[in-house]
């Protein structure tokens, strides 16, 4: 009866709102949500390459080289892949969302024009330096990554201003609903961007070093234990260990942010359905009808963490209009993966703990296994992170697309069936994301049964040509 | 100022059609090249001349995207809502393209190299000819200024399929004349040669579907026609010019400013759009002036596309350099 129930009522608000509206929604949180999987790799992996390859030329360390040799083929098929998907997302922002782009374009785009500059550069140098092994001298081959991992931060810091200001936007004037007069930087520099962007980035340091960390880690418990295996621990987990706790401190800033200067969007972090002081902090839980259900509440808490002091008042969701209000399941969703953020978020830290505590006590990569096997779960941990967290940022700005200048249903498209289309997306990324995978596992079989040179990458030029012996196409 | 931005925009329009329209015409040979044993050569010199660029190549599209939703967002709007079936079948184009792109080069065997090479092959005519398709709906007027436009007539009209299959045959056009002097360059004479005829009959197409053209624009796109037949008449018949004198030099085997006419040629074209679309950016219905944003929004572009010329076009000069150099020693 309850799937019945929400299925009715599912059609009662459908009835109000544009028909494109959910599978809109759905498409958009779908693909962002796949390509910012990519995100960490194309930003952050490139990085930790480049620390494996300082290392090797500093110290002629040769397995150093040999894995930055290798993150860096597997950064270019996730570069690869997530341009494309980020292509796919600069055309759904047209055809999902003309309401946004119409009217704000001349604000919300122009971030997307430095990004393209940032992705141009990028694009370039990933290219020169894939190609340039064993062609460019060591050092100058070196220096052609920097520009690669400088852009990356650039690209994200762009993107992100795009979207914090959908969160607070300033910087515009409007006359009878157009946007006549934009100032460029306040636009940019909006009021969430420095911290959005700076809990982006570590966010993909941090998912990059413990998916990195985490398949060395998986291959220490196999027993592979060698040198190979310790460095390439090493360069990822203690990279992304190094910045959990900073990431923690961020995102406690960020929520007092929020708490100031997003009052709606903390209340259904928060949960809190009236405006009121001693705000329990509650673990968990859902709301229906207006009120918090199950969950653990844990009395004062919610307030002393939004302003050091029990007697806080937090503004509730009643404080917002009814017209604009967030619906039941919207505020259960975004404090659901507020706690699963800050929960996962919680567990990596205690995880940089443990292995600081190891190394503090043996002075060498852990051999303990279950260290060892919750190192190895620690990537998909941060990327369920890293995902809740946008839930909680995307979701949690409903129902607006801008806060208070317009309503995601006046954003959406009203032509095409969006519900075929995003049928269409689904099958076709599930594609795309089970070949990813499979190229990426194959190519490390081979660079176990054949050696390095064998494994041809896109942007590299072919090995060998193919008449003079038999490469990979005969076999 | 937006005339300014503008030209900007078309910059990136004709850096696309020359550089990733170059890949997607490669990718058209790539299908045409035959069974995996006939084909393995040409396909070979296909991946080597394009891996290293891809990326960039394909960038230009981003490029062009953003300046124009930031610079004219009307317009952008209008025609992502009317023209949303070509825009998805490009997207798709793109998304298989560059995952056969990406995948490929790793692929083991035989069939799962033809499968990831046939997405990629297909996606290669399925992207030019929508683009194509969009242009033409653009430039016969058939994007209303508020957009929402007929989802299916506003590009399945004669202008727009003459846009499609121009854009797929000059691609193809583009791509050949490229690898023949890659080839050339590379000391393969067997295969310059494969792709100098391929280039010519190319070439023919593309004469023949542009002199068709011209009596599909007369009934179908009077404003375009007469723009095209006026304004824009210099460059149409420098288009033509540079395309025989293409022809020529293909046939007498010479290959200095080969590639530079051929670019040229297609340069021409497509800038002869653009100055017949002056100064409207759709139809006759909206004009410049009326569809740019804010002054402020307009310099930003400015000196996003200046810090671009600055840093983008050296970094672009050196990667097709190394690539160039890379592509002698594979050989």
């Amino acid at each position: 009866m309850l799937t019945l129930d929400a299925v009715l009522h599912g059609l009662a608000t459908a009835a109000d709102e544009p028909a494109q509206l959910l599978p809109a929604r759905q498409q958009m949180a779908f693909t962002l949500g796949f390509h910012i999987i990519l995100v960490p790799f194309g930003v952050a992996l490139t990085s930790l390459t480049l620390i494996a390859h300082h290392r090797g030329l500093r110290h002629g360390d040769s397995t150093a080289l040999l894995l930055a040799r290798r993150w860096s083929k597997a950064a270019a098929v996730l570069f690869a892949v997530g341009a494309v998907t980020g292509t796919v997302l600069t055309f759904e922002l047209g055809v999902l969302w003309p309401g946004l782009m119409g009217t704000y374009g001349s604000a919300f785009g122009f971030p997307f024009s430095i990004e393209g500059l940032f992705f141009f550069l990028e694009a370039i140098f990933v290219s020169i330096y894939i190609y340039g092994w064993n062609r460019l001298p060591p050092w100058a081959h070196f220096w052609t990554g920097v520009p690669v991992s400088l852009s990356g931060i650039g690209g994200t810091a762009s993107v992100v201003a795009a979207n914090s200001w959908m969160n607070q936007p300033g910087g515009i004037t409007m006359r009878d609903g157009k946007v006549v007069d934009v100032e460029p930087a306040k636009v940019f520099f909006n009021g969430a961007f420095w911290g959005e962007t700076i809990h982006m980035l570590l966010a993909a340091y941090i998912v990059a070093g413990f998916t990195v960390g985490g398949v060395y880690a998986a291959g220490l418990l196999r027993g592979r234990d060698n040198r190979y295996h310790r460095t390439g621990f090493l360069i990822g987990f203690v990279t992304a260990a190094c910045l959990m706790p900073v990431q923690l401190l961020v995102g406690d800033t960020i929520a007092r942010d929020v708490f100031n200067d997003e009052p709606a969007k903390f209340a259904a972090i928060e949960m809190v359905p009236a405006t009121d002081d001693h705000v329990p902090e509650t673990l968990g839980g859902v709301m229906i009808d207006g009120e918090v259900r199950y969950g653990w509440q844990i009395p004062d808490l919610g307030s002393i963490l939004a302003d050091f002091s029990p007697s806080t008042t937090i503004k509730g969701l009643d404080a917002i209009p009814a017209d604009v209000r967030p619906d039941d399941r919207t505020v259960s969703v975004v404090h659901l993966a507020f706690d699963v953020m800050v929960g996962t978020g919680s567990l990596l830290t205690l995880l940089a703990a443990w292995f600081a505590w190891l190394w503090y006590r043996h002075r060498r990569v852990p051999e303990n296994r279950w260290f060892l096997r919750a190192a190895a779960v620690s990537g998909a941990l941060a990327v369920i992170c890293l995902e809740s967290g946008w839930v909680v940022t995307e979701v949690g700005r409903q129902p607006w697309t801008v806060v208070g200048l317009l309503l995601t249903r006046d954003a959406v498209t009203t032509e095409g069936n969006i519900w075929a289309l995003f049928a269409c997306v689904l099958a076709l990324y599930a594609a795309v994301g089970a070949a990813a995978i499979w190229v990426l596992r194959s190519m490390r079989r081979r660079w176990r049964a054949e050696g390095d040179d064998n494994v041809t990458v896109p942007y590299g030029p072919a090995p060998e040509p193919v008449a003079a012996r038999p490469g990979p196409r005969e076999q | 100022m937006q005339d300014t931005v503008a030209i900007l925009l078309f910059v990136g329009v004709v850096a696309y059609a020359l550089l990733g329209g170059a890949d997607f015409g490669a990718g058209f040979w790539d299908l045409t090249a035959g069974g995996a044993d006939r084909g393995r050569r040409p396909r070979h010199l296909i991946d080597a001349s394009i891996g290293p660029v891809w990326e960039a190549n394909h960038t230009w599209l981003i490029y062009c995207l953003v300046i124009l939703w930031s610079g004219f967002p009307t317009a952008f709007t209008a025609i992502t809502t009317t023209l949303y079936l070509p825009l998805v079948f490009a997207a798709l184009g793109i998304v298989l393209r560059g995952a056969g792109f990406a995948f490929r080069h790793n692929a083991l065997r035989t069939p799962e190299q033809r499968l990831y090479g046939a997405v990629f092959a297909l996606s290669s005519v399925l992207t030019p000819y929508s683009f194509g398709a969009i242009a033409g709906a653009i430039a016969s007027g058939r994007v209303p200024t508020g957009g929402n436009g007929n989802a299916l007539t506003s590009w399945n009209h004669p202008t727009s399929h003459l846009g499609g299959a121009l854009a797929v045959v000059v691609c193809a056009y583009l791509a050949a004349v490229y690898l023949h002097v890659e080839a050339r360059r590379a000391g393969d004479t067997a295969l310059a040669r494969y792709f100098r005829d391929r280039g010519l009959a190319a070439a023919a197409a593309a004469g023949a579907v542009s002199v068709a053209g011209i009596f599909v624009l007369h009934s179908d796109a009077k404003r375009l026609f007469h723009d095209l037949s006026h304004v824009a008449l210099p460059l149409v018949v420098g288009a033509a010019v540079c395309g025989v004198a293409c022809i020529l030099l293909l046939l007498t085997h010479r290959t200095v400013l080969l590639r530079q006419t051929a670019a040229a040629a297609v340069a021409l074209v497509v800038c002869g759009w653009g100055v017949a679309q002056y100064p409207y950016l759709l139809g006759t219905h909206l004009t410049l002036d009326e569809g740019a944003s804010p002054r402020a929004t307009l310099q930003v572009l400015i000196v996003v596309a200046c810090v671009a010329g600055v840093t983008v076009l050296p970094s672009l000069v050196l990667l097709f350099r190394l690539a160039g150099r890379g592509r002698l020693t594979i050989h």
